[in-house]
């Protein structure tokens, strides 16, 4: 089988964007989707920190330190782009107002409970960002994640065994090896990478999957 | 005549007693007052409460006011970070108190502060750990927990440009936490890096009305960088 790479995930999450969403990407791998999103179609990308119109890392050079995304890293502003406080910010996105948030995960239950804020170690020192307001508020949460952790279990599990960042909130899992939907009624697998069945996925995910037709 | 501009940065935080509730402005180094922060580490204040979104980056800034054991308790949204050491180090030693706060929900209850809001119920946060032991109630069938306002004495702000009325204007993403910071605070002292003669600033850019400004303070741009 062909697993995808970080690129290879970032394009395939792109793909699904349409034109005209206003699209939250968060810190690390979801950042990289920003660089994948088809040329031609107008995508608004928004930043916790008060920003819509995210554009492109400036050359170097050109940094201005008061123009930065919510992983600190500079940005440019596209024509058309706006800035805002924070609780405007914030406001979009418990509103319901951002179609998408794109966000990295430990963990998605079978039901879309998210955990990706807190490894629950004693000595961790927590630390939450905007990751429980993007799960509670876009319309619509997609995770990237690596489909099994370095150890080769799960990360797709019955019960998230890490503190939740938010309950029933994920509507679909993107991995390197499938593309996942969160339904009432289980998990359907939408695709497959390729050389990948659908019973060898199965087997390596634990929890039951529901293969689709249009998937291997 | 109205005139809320204040000779130094010392000046303007002259007076802040030890045990205040200081917001700080900024989100990362974007927006952070570290002229007005250095002025408040070397009055001396102690047994301070800071809200900010982190727990202070490097050695300057707000990290400078933790190193300097200033800090008793941080309400903050994200503290851990690759260089928020000083923080991590008193946080482990149980020297300081942190109350984690969803960013949104920060941003809320400081808005909410300004607003004059009692308490306001939100959807983030419920089902985790973040919501234990506070209030939930299902709104039309949407679960929220219960979050009171962040009311401060002092907020510590950087802008762009005011006017001696105290009206600003900020720059780009160094907008973030000023404006609902500066509302929710009973004193907001406003560090900038240009002062206009009143009636220069466009009325309909300026983005803290001077009603919220009680201080402000001219920072040369050089001093603001080498900060």
């Amino acid at each position: 089988m062909k697993k995808l790479d970080r690129k290879q995930m970032a394009a395939r999450v792109a793909r699904d964007i349409p034109e005209g969403a206003y699209v939250n990407l968060g810190i690390g791998l979801p950042t990289l989707v920003g660089e994948y999103l088809p040329k031609g179609r107008e995508i608004i990308l928004h930043s916790e920190n008060g920003i819509l119109g995210v554009g492109p890392k400036p050359p170097e050079g050109e940094i201005d330190e008061d123009l930065i995304n919510a992983g600190k890293e500079p940005v440019t502003l596209l024509a058309g782009g706006a800035y805002f406080h924070h609780a405007d910010s914030f406001g979009m996105i418990r509103g319901r107002h951002l179609d998408f948030a794109i966000l990295g995960a430990f963990q998605v239950s079978t039901s879309g409970d998210l955990a990706n804020w807190h490894t629950g170690g004693a000595d961790a020192i927590p630390a939450v960002g905007g990751a429980m307001d993007l799960a509670v508020g876009a319309k619509k949460v997609l995770v990237m994640m690596e489909h099994l952790t370095k150890e080769g279990s799960s990360k797709i599990v019955e019960r998230c065994t890490y503190p939740l960042t938010g309950a029933r909130c994920v509507d679909r899992i993107y991995t390197d090896l499938a593309v996942i939907d969160v339904e009432p009624d289980g998990l359907h697998v939408i695709e497959t990478v390729e050389g990948l069945s659908f019973e060898e996925l199965q087997r390596l995910t634990g929890v039951p999957l529901k293969r689709l037709a249009t998937a291997a | 005549m109205i005139n809320k501009i204040v000779a130094s940065a010392e000046a303007a935080l002259a007076d802040v007693p030890d045990g205040a509730t200081v917001m700080i402005h900024g989100f990362g180094n974007a927006g952070m007052p570290a002229a007005l922060i250095d002025a408040l580490i070397a009055q001396g204040a102690r047994d301070l409460t800071i809200v900010n979104n982190n727990a202070g980056n490097g050695d300057a800034g707000l990290a400078a006011l933790i190193r300097a054991r200033r800090v008793r308790k941080i309400l903050c949204s994200f503290p851990r970070q690759a260089d928020s050491w000083h923080f991590d180090a008193q946080y482990r030693a149980g020297e300081i108190e942190l109350e984690l706060v969803p960013q949104g929900t920060l941003a809320e209850r400081i808005r909410a502060a300004g607003a004059g809001i009692g308490a306001f119920y939100t959807p983030t946060a419920y089902g985790t750990r973040l919501a234990e032991g506070k209030e939930t109630r299902s709104i039309g069938g949407r679960d929220y927990v219960l979050e009171y306002p962040i009311h401060a004495d002092y907020a510590l702000i950087k802008a762009d440009r005011a006017d001696r009325w105290g009206n600003l204007t900020y720059r780009k993403s160094a907008r973030n936490f000023g404006p609902i910071m500066a509302a929710a605070a009973r004193i907001a002292v406003a560090q900038v890096r240009e002062i206009v003669e009143l009636g220069s600033l466009d009325p309909e850019a300026i983005v803290t009305p001077s009603i919220f400004v009680q201080r402000v303070v001219r920072v040369a741009p050089a001093m603001m960088k080498a900060a």
